[in-house]
């Protein structure tokens, strides 16, 4: 039986016992109990004897995860999300903080529509922040008030679904922000470059006869942004990335001292583009069939061509997936970040260049970054880094476990597996290419500002 | 494998695809043995399969030159679903289909409204329930067929979608490529233009390569990267080396609108640099043939001397055209 709560609940009290607990600020990493009381982390000697005791024993314990990249589709299209559902799939995938990005309609780039999503978000399954548009209208040319919008506590501003085209804009972005503190998040992809591509470029694209962008049309921008930064001293992040030649721009911009940080999301660390044209299978897997020779396998009839494998930016070739595995490994990739796209089955259900691009996230991302950790591509506390301690960090958010901290807490059972389904997500839309697949990682409980905001078992066991 | 000696009695047993087809004469049904519901392109097809639906063709041509009636199809609703203008190919389709006894519906789609993704399968979904029960599909976007063999109950044959597939024309100009050569074992055909946006190329790459061919293409750099890596075949850096010795030549339909921003910078440089006539040919095999799915552009890819050639096969190509779809219908209808 699972259940949400929300952050007007009253604040929690119970101690978890003998669960591997994770903290990546700390790099601690131990088999101990955790308490929580009255909605703080307590030493688990002076938790109240009444406290309600869970069986922690092979169940993990983390920070809450921390998701940089959201789309809720309020307002404007809201029969495929709204702040309630989308907050209610970040809880239910062990996410505790959202940050919704404003290509909503209209966008969100003044303070009263800002103001409008913050109320909605109130007392909702975990926190939401709002990304501002970068530009007004997301149009790339005035930009948004953006010191107002930064007293209102935004996380960023972004026209993500688009790049700051304009150099200059992107410059005067740059230059404003700096004292703010804020970054600019970019959607880093060339328009002209892109026009007209409906995936990547490569032997998958040429196979189906579909146009791909140019791993290119990141690069550029990603070269560009990295000068703009290093001249103004402002704080670009670029989302999504998904080249390899964009990430090792960015680990040489790092290298070089410039205030550059990156996400990517887990479709682009475990999906490839083979995926468009039907293959299943994770990036780590040894790929067979039209995986592994794009021209000499036939095409599978039921799931060549998914539109739910339509995704911007595209899904890459593998080769790009291991360099974007590699880079959290190393610290890179500051993020992960779901870009969960959610669209109604009417945006969906037709021809691949057609369908409206992205897919959900917010439910699977654990679990595709518990499936990496058991292929052995990726340390669990460099997972847990990334999905939760680090981009909290990026946004101003502690997720340190120390006692009298406020308690925001992912607890999963890594062993356990699920299989997606549409109606077992509580996000309002279920697009993704992952329906009908297992993946291994239940959350067994979300504990977010002190408050139990989703929990799935878990029970007393006095 | 044909005996003609029984006239109207025979029966058709290619013993490579296993397929037998009994004609309206006998009591069997039209054809067993066929394991594929839709054609989507031709890499569904085994050797023995491609081989199979170019002899039932050539049996197909051989019946309607003798003006012979074939009523596989009696009972069957065809419903030609043009997403994208055509005339050639919905000629063809409509004449096979007709010329099997089906019962042909042109369906009224707003080529506008379709391509903009908004009601393929609503479209689709509204004719099976009105009795269709083949649709040959045509779409500008790739995998549109795919999306309706997914999501609708009829058989779909694909007659083109996007830059992805045209199988029909593949297995036609296969037809007549055989027909010309005796067979495609080790064969050298070159392919010329536009290889990026063409559907007919892909397909023909997956035909061409699975009948024991070997493939060159020859055009403008951005028109024929990306193909390297597939299976027999080569992308040539200049026309002569496709040509050298190629046993036929293909040349594409250029269409200028869709390059906008890269391929070629004019039609005068692509003619002076792959367009192809009776000078370049000469390096070929002595009397290789000429093929182009049409409608050609004379002067511009082919000049109007050689397209009216004895080496030109385009007007073969037509006729195989109608023969070709009549097997598929066939072979489909089980």
């Amino acid at each position: 039986m699972s259940s949400f709560g929300s952050l007007g609940d009253p604040a929690a009290t119970f101690v978890l016992l003998g669960a591997r607990v994770i903290d990546p600020s700390a790099e601690a990493d131990a088999v101990r109990d955790v308490a929580v009381v009255d909605g703080l982390l307590a030493d688990p000697a002076t938790a109240p004897s009444d406290a309600p005791r869970l069986d922690g024993r092979g169940l993990v314990a983390g920070p809450g995860l921390c998701d940089l990249h959201v789309h809720l589709r309020e307002p404007g299209m809201e029969r495929a999300e709204t702040v309630e559902s989308g907050a209610r799939a970040a809880a239910h995938g062990g996410f505790t903080t959202i940050c919704a990005m404003p290509n909503t309609d209209p966008p969100l780039d003044e303070p009263a529509r800002v103001a409008m999503v913050l109320d909605r978000a109130r007392n909702r399954a975990c926190r939401v922040r709002v990304i501002a548009a970068a530009t007004r209208g997301r149009e790339g040319e005035l930009i948004t008030e953006i010191g107002e919008l930064a007293g209102m506590g935004i996380a960023g501003v972004s026209d993500d679904g688009s790049v700051v085209a304009s150099a200059r804009v992107a410059r005067g972005l740059l230059a404003y922000l700096a004292p703010l503190g804020l970054p600019l998040i970019e959607h880093a992809e060339d328009p002209a470059l892109a026009k007209g591509s409906v995936m990547r470029a490569g032997e998958t694209a040429t196979r189906l006869g579909l146009a791909g962008w140019p791993a290119s049309a990141e690069l550029s921008i990603v070269e560009r942004d990295i000068a703009l930064a290093a001249e103004t001293g402002g704080w670009v992040h670029f989302t999504h990335i998904s080249t390899a030649g964009g990430l090792d721009a960015i680990r040489r911009a790092k290298a070089r001292g410039i205030h550059v940080t990156c996400d990517v999301t887990p479709h682009h660390l475990a999906l490839t583009d083979a995926w468009v044209a039907g293959w299943r299978g994770f990036a780590w897997d040894e790929p067979t069939g039209i995986g592994a020779d794009p021209f000499g396998a036939a095409l599978d009839a039921a799931l060549a061509y998914d539109p739910a494998c339509r995704v911007n930016p595209p899904l890459a070739p593998r080769e790009d997936a291991l360099a974007l595995l590699a880079g959290v490994s190393d610290g890179t990739i500051d993020a992960i970040a779901t870009d969960h796209a959610p669209h109604p089955r009417e945006r969906k259900g037709v021809e691949f260049g057609a369908a409206a691009p992205g897919m959900v996230g917010l439910e699977t991302a654990l679990s595709i970054g518990l499936a990496a950790v058991r292929a052995g591509t990726v340390e669990l506390g460099r997972l847990l880094s990334a999905l939760a301690s680090r981009p909290g960090e990026l946004i101003g958010e502690r997720r340190a476990l120390e006692a009298g901290s406020l308690a925001d807490l992912v607890i999963f059972d890594p062993a356990a597996r699920w299989t997606v389904a549409a109606d077992g997500l509580a996000s309002a839309s279920s697009n993704t290419p992952l329906l009908g697949m297992e993946l291994p990682g239940v959350v067994r409980m979300t504990v977010a500002g002190g408050r139990i905001t989703y929990r799935d078992g878990l029970d007393s066991t006095a | 494998m044909l005996d003609v000696a029984n006239g109207h009695t025979t029966r058709y047993r290619p013993a490579a695809g296993g397929v037998v087809i009994s004609w309206p004469d006998h009591d069997a049904p039209a054809a067993t043995g066929w394991p594929h519901r839709h054609l989507l392109d031709v890499d569904q097809l085994s050797r023995d399969e491609l081989e199979a639906c170019l002899d039932l063709a050539v049996e197909m041509r051989e019946r309607r030159l003798r003006r012979e009636t074939l009523d596989l199809l009696s009972g069957e609703v065809v419903g030609l679903a043009f997403c994208e203008p055509s005339t050639r190919t919905r000629v063809s389709f409509e004449l096979a289909a007709e010329a099997l006894g089906a019962q042909v519906v042109e369906l009224p789609i707003d080529v506008s409204s379709v391509t903009k993704g908004e009601s393929l399968v609503d479209t689709l979904r509204t004719l099976e329930r009105t009795g269709v029960t083949t649709v040959i599909l045509r779409h500008s976007m790739s995998g549109a067929p795919y999306l309706a063999a997914r999501s609708v109950p009829v058989r779909i044959v694909n007659a083109g979608d996007g830059s992805h597939a045209h199988p029909t024309q593949a297995l036609l100009d296969a037809l007549t490529l055989r027909d010309a050569l005796g067979s495609l074992d080790g064969r050298k055909i070159a392919i010329v233009g536009d290889i990026g946006h063409s559907r007919v190329a892909r397909s023909n790459l997956h035909a061409l390569t699975a009948l024991g061919a070997s493939v060159w293409l020859a055009g403008p750099p951005a028109w024929v990267h990306g193909f390297e890596a597939w299976p027999g075949v080569t992308v040539a850096d200049r026309l002569g080396d496709a040509l050298a010795d190629a046993d036929a030549v293909m040349t594409l339909r250029i269409q200028l609108e869709r390059e906008a921003g890269g391929g070629v910078p004019s039609l005068r440089e692509y003619t002076a640099r792959w367009g192809l006539d009776a000078d370049r040919l000469a390096v070929a095999q002595t009397g290789a043939p000429v093929l182009h799915p049409g409608p050609t552009n004379e002067g511009v890819e082919i000049t109007a001397d050689l397209a009216a050639s004895e080496r030109s096969l385009i007007g073969t190509q037509v006729v195989n055209g109608v023969a070709m779809r009549m097997a598929v219908l066939a072979l489909l209808a089980q």
